[in-house]
């Protein structure tokens, strides 16, 4: 009996029982954990669960905010403009790229590759651009800080659309300029072509009429609203607004143990924000710092909010004067995607380094170091049920989109 | 009592080995008080956000008051903003500054913003003719 008691205290001076202790002490948290889940059977939620619900469901969204960097954010004319620009590919260098090439109507708005396709290949993974019109910043690193500066971005870039300014407003005169001359008045693109000052003014139209567009482009609801709107009413499930037991133990991991909520929070499952979540580097690319470098770019951009071609007043571009702009946390940190409609758009992350859903829950279960600066990461050692589940829920958010009739598809021709 | 103690650094290394989950639970005993002294006690600070409950996601201006310890309104200050999610590991996703005196006391502090719920920390460092010092506020979301 002394000999135990002498082995017992040897024992408890050790790292190594240290180490089984916490191991023990974990193991037996996580069954606290998952007793208490059990607890909760599927379907039943508490008051905070219920809020969290509500909050992230589409009837929370709030109305579409207003762009004061766009003055023809909210014109009919300006939007009949960008989408007939969306779609034409004489916007390009070589007379075939369109916006609606990578940004695919169909396709929720994006192709379905690891990386844009245009004249070359794109650095990044092509985004999506329904409900852009709710985020402060563009693009995987955040470099345009409006949906019309990020229009643009492509347009010149050489390896999507590879245009010029100067092609792009002779396409305008030729093509549209009653058009665009409705809008941002008569005469103005006669005048805009025969200096670079009017050519830039040009350009920077284009992506405001195109941004106009855009900004209509939401989503309509997913079998999860329904699900969280029958749920609050009372809990009575229609056909339409079920989920499945794996579905809700799925939303139950989500917005528990899963902490997805951290980042993917609101009706549109997006902080918009910035994160370095240890997403491998994509072979064969360059170095990408994400939004540390894409933050020196926008308040370099000659189309952000407070510069010469935004009709925003100083007051109205808090989001550039507020932003951080230097800092560990931005290396490598790329934008939150919203999760509406993720199951459709395999492969995921930025350089689409993820094949697949399932692939993406195992790396945020796994949590493996970032290739530079710091993962925010911790492993949540999920199952392989509770990785299941959480897919299953994941699905759920998949819904069609929302935009006036007829809008997601390009217009009769004309010409 | 000795034991209890000798727990404690297990049950932190449990804590860590759980990651997110166990750590998602602030401390019970939190002041969320929106009126604070400051550590060195020189100051007595109240924030006042745009309304009554603190919104998710969007650009807030608070406006912050700052009066001595004997309760004069403190004008003339160098205040600096910081804060974070001191269980997450980062700061706040924004970099606010006090942008204008509105007199009284009152300072304007724009571009507060918080893009997830839980446990923050917003620290005010004020540098006035009383002295240095820091005040810090918990803001639960």
């Amino acid at each position: 009996m002394r000999a135990i008691a002498r082995t017992l205290r040897r024992l408890r001076r050790s790292p190594f029982f240290a180490v089984v202790i916490s191991v023990a002490a974990s193991t037996a948290a996580t069954t606290l954990v998952a007793a208490a889940a059990e607890a909760h059977p599927a379907g039943r939620w508490t008051k905070e669960e219920r809020a969290m619900l509500r909050s992230l469901s589409l009837a929370s969204l709030g109305p579409l905010p207003a762009d004061p960097s766009n003055r023809y954010a909210d014109d009919s004319a300006a939007a009949r403009l960008g989408r007939a620009l969306f779609f034409d590919a004489r916007l390009s260098g070589n007379g075939k790229v369109a916006c609606a090439t990578c940004h695919v109507p169909a396709s929720d708005f994006q192709d379905g590759l690891p990386l844009g396709r245009g004249v070359g290949t794109a650095a990044r993974r092509t985004m999506p651009i329904a409900g852009t019109a709710y985020s402060a910043w563009q693009f995987w690193d955040g470099r345009a800080d409006s949906q019309w500066s990020q229009a643009l971005g492509p347009l010149e870039s050489p390896v999507e659309h590879g245009a010029t300014r100067a092609q792009l407003a002779a396409v305008l005169g030729a093509a549209y300029r009653a058009e665009y001359e409705s809008v941002f008045g008569k005469g103005t693109l006669t005048r805009a072509t025969t200096g670079k000052d009017g050519v830039d003014r040009v350009y920077a139209n284009i992506g405001k009429a195109i941004a106009a567009y855009e900004r209509r482009i939401g989503f309509a609801p997913a079998r999860f609203d329904r699900y969280v709107a029958e749920e609050l009413a009372g809990g009575v499930h229609s056909p339409q607004g079920t989920l499945s037991r794996d579905e809700e133990a799925g939303l139950r991991i989500f917005i528990g143990k899963g902490s997805c909520t951290n980042c993917h929070n609101g009706a549109l499952l997006t902080d918009q924000h910035f994160h370095n979540t240890g997403i491998a580097a994509a072979p064969g690319l360059a170095v990408d710092s994400g939004r540390a470098t894409g933050v020196r770019r926008a308040l370099a951009s000659e189309f952000r909010c407070d510069g010469p071609f935004s009709d925003a007043r100083p007051d109205d571009c808090a989001e550039l004067s507020f932003t951080v702009t230097e800092g560990p946390e931005l290396v490598r940190a790329y934008k939150t995607p919203s999760l509406r409609n993720v199951a459709d758009r395999a492969p995921y992350m930025h350089a689409g380094q993820l094949a697949t859903l399932g692939d993406v829950v195992a790396h945020y279960s796994a949590a493996p170091a970032a290739p530079f600066g710091q993962s925010e990461l911790k492993p949540l050692r999920l199952s392989a049920d509770e990785r299941r589940q959480l897919e299953a829920f994941l699905r759920t958010l998949s819904g069609p989109l929302a935009a006036p009739p007829g809008w997601l598809e390009a217009p009769a021709a004309r010409r | 009592m000795r034991s209890i103690r000798s727990l404690f650094p297990i049950v932190a290394a449990a804590v860590l080995l759980n990651g997110c989950m166990l750590f998602a639970k602030p401390p019970q005993d939190l002041d969320y008080s929106r009126t604070r002294a400051s550590e060195g006690g020189f100051y007595r600070a109240t924030i006042r956000p745009d309304g009554d409950s603190i919104p998710q996601g969007k650009l807030q201006r608070w406006t912050l008051h700052l009066e001595t310890a004997a309760g004069v309104a403190v004008d003339s200050a160098t205040i600096a903003v910081d804060g974070g999610m001191p269980q997450h590991g980062h700061g706040l996703p924004t970099k606010p500054r006090v942008t204008r005196d509105l007199g009284k006391g009152d300072h304007l502090v724009e571009g507060m913003k918080f893009n997830m719920g839980g446990w923050w920390v917003v620290k005010f460092s004020v540098a006035a003719a009383a002295g240095r010092d820091s005040v810090v506020f918990n803001v639960k979301l």
